[in-house]
C-alpha cells in the first residue's frame, strides 16, 4: 500500500497549488476556514499529484469543501459521501480519497454508510466537522448535540443523548480514530497527515465552531484559558499528561480511567497511562474517546491507529489470484464455457 | 434403454413440474431443460415459486412450479396451459388447476395422497378418485415408495432417500419424451463430487423412474419433438438475470472500462449481483452495499472514477435510489440501473412479474430529470438490452434504466452465443489529458453529452455535484437563465438519443386494422398470438417497443394508419398513458393484467378478435 502512495511522486507542490479559484463562502469566523487552511497545508505533503487526489462530500456547510480544493472533487447528496467515496476508491485504489462531512451529514442521514465504510476499512481519509448543529438548514439539533440544548427544533431543549463519534467509529470496528480542534492548525495538519498515512479508513473528528448557530459549543475545550486543562494530547508511547503545569494525568484504575494530580497521593509520572494507539483491543481507546468535561479532559490526537487489511487490498488480491488461476480470460471464453451445444 | 411403446411426433409441448418448496422442482425442471437442449428443441422456461423459502409443507401456498415450453418451431413463450403436470403432492394439483386443459397428463406421486395431505391441500376428498380430474389423464405413480425401494441397499435414512424422489419423477418424464437419461449424469458427478454414494443414488433413482414407466407401460405412447430448425451456431441455456450480467460484462470488455456493480440483494434481481460476484477472474469489481442507496451512490462514485458502473434492483429499491438517480442526471455520469420488476406497490409480490415500474423509471425523481429507459423483451434479449444500456449510458453520458422483470430474469431460453467482437463498438467520450480547453460541461455538438474526465488524468481537475452548474464551465450557478438552459440541455441530450437507436419495427401490415402495442417481457406471448392471427388472414400488426425514452423517431408513423390500437401491458395502463401524452392524436385501447402471471395466448386472441369485430 505504501508503494501505491509513493508512486507518481511530485515535488515542489505548495499550498497555493491546491487553492481553487472559487470564492470561499463560509461565514466569516467559521471554524471551516481554519480546517481548509490545514488541509491546504497537508496536501502538498502527500507527495501526490493534484490529479490523484479526490475530495468527496455530502451536503452541509462543510460539504462545500471540494469546491475550494484544486483537485478532483465531488459535492454529492446528503449523507451519501461515504458510499460515493467507497465507489471511487474501489474503482481506482491509486487515488487518495478524502471525504469531508459534518455531524449531521455523517451520523444522521449518512449514518449507515458511515459505519459500513468504517467496518469495511476502505482506505478513505474522513474528516468529520463536528459543530454539534445543523448549520446549512439554520440551526436544528444533530445527533451530536448535547442533551438539553435549545435549538430551532428543540425549543425546550433536546431530550435525546448524542453520539460520541469516537465511540461510534471504534464500535463499528474502526482502526483509526483521531480528534482535533479547529483552532490549532498545526496540530490539525499533523493529525490529517497521520490519517493519510494510515492504510484503511481513518476518521478525524474536528471539533469545529459554528459562529451562527452553536457559537462557543466547544469553548469549554478549546478556549485559550481552559484548553491546557481540558485537552489531553494522545501521543503514541507517551504518558497521558496534561494541564497548564503538566501536572495532571490519566490513570487506569480498575476498569475505568481517572484523572490524577502528579505529586499528590504519591502519584508519579510513572503511574500515568502510556498511550498505545496500536493496541488492537478497543477498551482503552473507547474509554479515551468517551472522556468528556467536566470530569475529564477531551482526548485530542490519534487515539487509535491499528494495522488491518483494507478492503481494496483484499479485493485486489482476490482479483489477481482468480485472474491468474482461471482459464477464462475474456467474456467470449465465459460465453463458450460450461454446457453448450452446436447446431449445424 | 429402448421404448416399447409407440412414439408420437409433436410440434410443441408444455410440461410443468410442481411440488412443495424444497421438493427440488426448480432443479428437476432445469435438468429437464438441459436434456431438451441436447434434444435440439427450442424452449423457454418459467419458474413459478413462492416468496418464502420453506412455506408450510403440503399447502397450496407452498407449491413451487417450473414450466418448460419446448418445440420443433421457434418458441416465443413459456407456454399457457400444460400438456403434462408432474405433481409431487395433492396441493400441487390444486395450485395448478388453472394451468390444465382437457387431456392434460397428470403424473402424481401416489404415495403422497394421504388424508393429511388432502386436508392440508384443502381437498374434501381424493381428487384422483372422486371424478374431479376426469377430464385429465391421471397417472398415479408410487414415486416415494419406489424411490425408497430403489435405494434400499444404500444404507441411507428415510429422509435422505426421499430427497431423491424428484429424480424418479424426472426419470418418468424423460421416458415420456424419449430422452437420454445419461445426459443428466454429469450433473450428479459435478454436484456431488467426492460423494460417490450420492452420485450413484441419484443415478439409480433416475433410472428407476425411467424403467418404471417403461416396464409398466403406463403411457399409451411416448413423444418425440423433432429438433428445431435453429440458426447454425453454438448454443447454451441462459436465464434473463445471467444474460443481463453477461451482457454487462461484454459491454465492459468492448468499451475497455472496468465493470463495477454496487448492489443490494432484492428479489428478483439478486441473481445478477450473485452472478457478477463470480467473475473476479474477469476483473469485475462487485460491491455488496449496505443498502439500495449505497448501491447506486457507490456506482456513481465508481462511474466518476472511470468504471462502467451498474446497480441492480427491483421496484422498492428503485424507489430508494430516486434521489441518487437525480444526482447521476445532474452530474451527467454514465450509469446503468437495472430494474427487474415485480408486483407492487411496496413489497407487493416479490416473486411475481409485473410491468408497473414504468412511470417510476420515467419520472420518479425530483426536478425535470430525464434519462434513458429501455426494456428487454425476452430472457436472451436481456443480454443485448444490458449491452445497449451500457453503450448508451457511456456514449451519451447519462443514466440508463433497463427494465426487466421477474419472469424474464428467472426464465430461461436457448441462447445462440455471439462473439463479443461482433457486438456494436462502444466508444465513451473520454476527455484527453492536459486538454487546455477542457471544461466540465463542454458538450459534444451532436449528442450534447459532456466528456468523461477521469480522476487521475492530468490537467482535467474539476468539481461536480448535485448543485446546478454553469453551462460549459461547470461552476456552481444559481442563475435563473442558466438553470433553464441546463434543464433544456439535459432534456435535449436524452431526446437526441433517438438519432442513435433503431427505428421502431412493425410486424405485419403497417396499415393493419388493429395494431397491437407492447413493451418488455410480454413480447413472446403477444408475438405468438399476432403471428397466428396473421396466418389466419386477420388484419393485425405488432409493434413491440424496446426503446421507451426516447421513443424511436418513427413512432408516430408506426402508430398511424390503423383503425384501432391496443396497448397490452402488465400494469394499469402506464405505457398507454405515456403514448397518450406523446401522441394524443391516436385513440388507444388497453389490455391490462396485474395478477403477477404472464398473459395467456387464449385471452389475448379473444381480446384482439373482439377488437377486430
Amino acid at each position: 500500500m505504501e508503494n501505491l502512495k509513493n508512486e507518481n511522486q511530485v515535488v515542489n507542490l505548495t499550498k497555493e497549488d491546491f487553492v481553487s479559484d472559487q470564492i470561499v463562502k463560509w461565514c466569516p469566523g467559521c471554524g471551516d476556514h481554519a480546517i481548509l487552511k490545514a488541509v491546504e497545508d497537508v496536501f502538498p505533503k502527500l507527495g501526490k499529484k493534484k490529479e490523484d487526489i479526490v475530495v468527496v462530500s455530502g451536503i452541509g456547510c462543510s460539504s462545500r469543501f471540494p469546491y475550494y480544493m484544486n483537485t478532483y472533487g465531488f459535492h454529492s447528496i446528503h449523507g451519501r459521501a461515504a458510499a460515493i467515496a467507497t465507489g471511487i476508491k474501489i474503482a481506482n485504489p491509486k487515488l487518495s480519497v478524502w471525504m469531508v462531512t459534518g455531524d449531521g451529514d455523517c451520523t444522521a442521514i449518512g449514518g449507515n454508510h458511515f459505519i459500513h465504510a468504517v467496518r469495511r476499512n476502505i482506505d478513505i481519509n474522513l474528516l468529520l466537522f463536528n459543530n454539534r448543529i445543523y448549520g446549512l438548514t439554520k440551526g436544528q439539533f444533530s445527533p451530536c448535540t448535547f442533551r438539553g440544548t435549545v435549538t430551532k427544533t428543540s425549543p425546550q431543549g433536546t431530550y435525546e443523548d448524542p453520539f460520541n463519534v469516537g465511540e461510534l467509529v471504534i464500535g463499528a470496528r474502526g482502526n483509526f480514530f483521531a480528534r482535533a480542534v479547529d483552532n490549532n492548525t498545526t496540530e490539525l495538519t499533523g493529525i490529517c497527515f497521520e490519517a493519510y498515512k494510515h492504510d484503511g479508513l481513518s476518521v478525524v473528528e474536528i471539533l469545529q465552531n459554528c459562529m451562527i448557530f452553536a457559537n462557543g459549543v466547544h469553548d469549554n475545550i478549546t478556549g485559550k484559558d481552559v484548553r491546557d486543562d481540558m485537552q489531553v494530547k494522545c501521543e503514541h508511547g507517551k504518558p497521558l499528561i496534561f494541564g497548564k503545569n503538566r501536572d495532571k494525568g490519566i490513570v487506569l484504575r480498575g476498569n475505568r480511567l481517572e484523572v490524577v494530580k502528579i505529586g499528590e497521593n504519591g502519584i508519579t509520572e510513572a503511574d500515568i497511562l502510556v498511550h498505545d494507539k496500536t493496541e488492537k483491543s478497543t477498551g482503552i481507546h473507547m474509554m479515551l474517546a468517551h472522556m468528556m468535561p467536566p470530569e475529564f479532559p477531551v482526548a485530542i490526537g490519534v487515539i487509535r491507529d491499528v494495522v488491518a487489511p483494507t478492503y481494496n487490498d483484499c479485493l485486489d488480491e482476490i482479483i489477481d489470484r482468480e485472474t491468474s488461476k482461471s482459464n477464462i480470460h475474456t467474456v467470449d471464453d465465459l460465453l463458450n464455457s460450461g454446457s453448450t451445444w452446436d447446431i449445424e | 434403454m429402448t421404448n416399447k411403446t409407440k412414439v408420437v411426433e409433436l410440434e410443441q409441448v408444455v410440461v410443468r413440474f410442481a411440488g412443495d418448496s424444497g421438493d427440488g422442482m426448480q432443479l428437476t425442471g432445469n435438468l429437464f431443460s438441459d436434456s431438451t437442449a441436447f434434444a435440439g428443441n427450442d424452449f423457454a422456461t418459467f419458474p413459478d415459486y413462492p416468496a418464502e423459502i420453506r412455506p408450510p409443507q403440503g399447502t397450496v401456498s407452498g407449491v413451487s412450479g417450473f414450466q418448460i415450453h419446448f418445440g420443433h418451431k421457434p418458441v416465443h413463450t413459456t407456454g399457457d396451459l400444460c400438456d403434462v403436470l408432474v405433481s409431487m403432492n395433492p396441493a400441487s394439483i390444486k395450485a395448478n388447476m388453472r394451468w390444465l386443459k382437457p387431456g392434460t397428463t397428470i403424473i402424481i406421486d401416489a404415495d403422497s395422497i394421504t388424508d393429511k395431505a388432502l386436508e392440508k391441500a384443502g381437498y374434501q376428498s381424493d381428487p384422483t378418485t372422486d371424478g374431479s380430474l376426469s377430464q385429465y389423464k391421471v397417472i398415479k405413480a408410487p414415486i416415494s415408495s419406489l424411490t425408497k425401494e430403489a435405494l434400499k441397499d444404500f444404507g441411507m435414512d428415510n429422509k435422505a432417500m426421499l430427497k431423491s424422489k424428484n429424480m424418479f419423477a424426472l426419470g418418468i418424464v424423460m421416458y415420456l419424451f424419449n430422452r437420454d437419461i445419461t445426459r443428466v449424469y454429469p450433473y450428479f458427478e459435478n454436484k456431488f463430487k467426492g460423494k460417490d454414494q450420492l452420485i450413484e443414488a441419484n443415478k439409480t433413482v433416475l433410472a428407476a423412474g425411467y424403467s418404471w414407466a417403461d416396464t409398466l407401460e403406463v403411457f399409451a405412447n411416448t413423444y418425440r419433438i423433432e429438433p428445431a430448425k435453429l440458426e447454425k451456431g453454438k448454443y447454451r441455456d441462459i436465464t434473463g438475470n445471467v444474460a443481463t450480467a453477461w451482457g454487462l460484462m461484454a459491454a465492459s470488455q468492448r468499451s475497455g472500462r472496468q465493470l463495477f456493480i454496487g448492489s443490494y440483494p432484492i428479489t428478483p434481481a439478486t441473481d445478477i449481483l450473485v452472478e457478477l460476484t463470480k467473475y473476479k477472474n474477469l476483473k469485475v469489481k462487485a460491491f455488496q452495499a449496505e443498502d439500495e442507496i449505497a448501491g447506486i451512490t457507490s456506482s456513481i462514485g465508481a462511474s466518476f472514477a472511470g468504471c462502467m458502473a451498474v446497480t441492480t434492483t427491483s421496484g422498492p429499491g428503485l424507489s430508494l435510489k430516486s434521489e441518487a438517480l437525480g444526482l447521476a442526471v445532474m452530474t451527467e455520469l454514465p450509469l446503468v440501473i437495472i430494474d427487474v420488476q415485480r408486483g407492487g406497490p411496496s413489497t407487493g409480490l416479490p416473486t411475481k412479474a409485473e410491468q408497473s415500474d414504468l412511470m417510476q423509471a420515467l419520472y420518479g425523481r425530483n426536478g425535470d430529470a430525464p434519462l434513458i429507459v429501455i426494456a428487454a423483451k425476452s430472457s436472451v434479449d436481456c443480454f443485448y438490452t444490458a449491452y445497449e444500456a451500457a453503450k448508451l449510458a457511456m456514449e451519451h453520458m447519462t443514466p440508463v434504466i433497463m427494465l426487466s422483470d421477474g419472469s424474464l430474469g428467472n426464465g430461461s431460453e436457448i441462447f445462440r452465443i455471439p462473439a463479443v467482437a461482433d457486438l456494436p463498438a462502444i466508444v465513451p467520450p473520454i476527455a484527453k489529458a492536459n486538454d487546455p480547453d477542457y471544461k466540465p460541461y463542454r458538450r459534444d455538438e451532436e449528442k450534447l453529452c459532456r466528456e468523461w474526465a477521469i480522476p487521475g488524468t492530468e490537467g482535467l481537475r474539476h468539481r461536480i455535484g448535485g448543485l446546478e452548474k454553469e453551462n460549459i464551465k461547470g461552476n456552481v450557478s444559481h442563475d435563473p437563465q442558466n438553470h433553464e438552459l441546463m434543464t433544456r440541455l439535459r432534456e435535449e441530450k436524452v431526446k437526441r438519443v433517438a438519432n442513435y437507436i433503431d427505428d421502431q419495427e412493425i410486424l405485419g401490415d403497417p396499415n393493419a386494422d388493429l395494431l397491437v402495442v407492447s413493451w418488455g417481457g410480454t413480447y413472446g406471448v403477444i408475438l405468438s398470438v399476432v403471428e397466428k392471427m396473421i396466418e389466419e388472414g386477420k388484419s393485425v400488426a405488432h409493434a413491440h417497443f424496446r426503446h421507451i425514452c426516447p421513443l424511436p423517431k418513427n413512432t408516430e408513423q408506426v402508430l398511424s394508419g390503423h383503425k384501432k390500437i391496443v396497448v397490452c401491458e402488465m400494469n394499469r395502463g402506464q405505457f398507454a398513458n405515456y403514448l397518450r401524452m406523446n401522441y394524443p392524436q391516436f385513440p388507444y385501447h388497453q389490455y391490462n393484467k396485474v395478477q403477477g402471471l404472464p398473459f395467456l395466448t387464449a385471452e389475448l386472441e379473444k381480446e384482439f378478435n373482439d377488437l377486430l369485430k
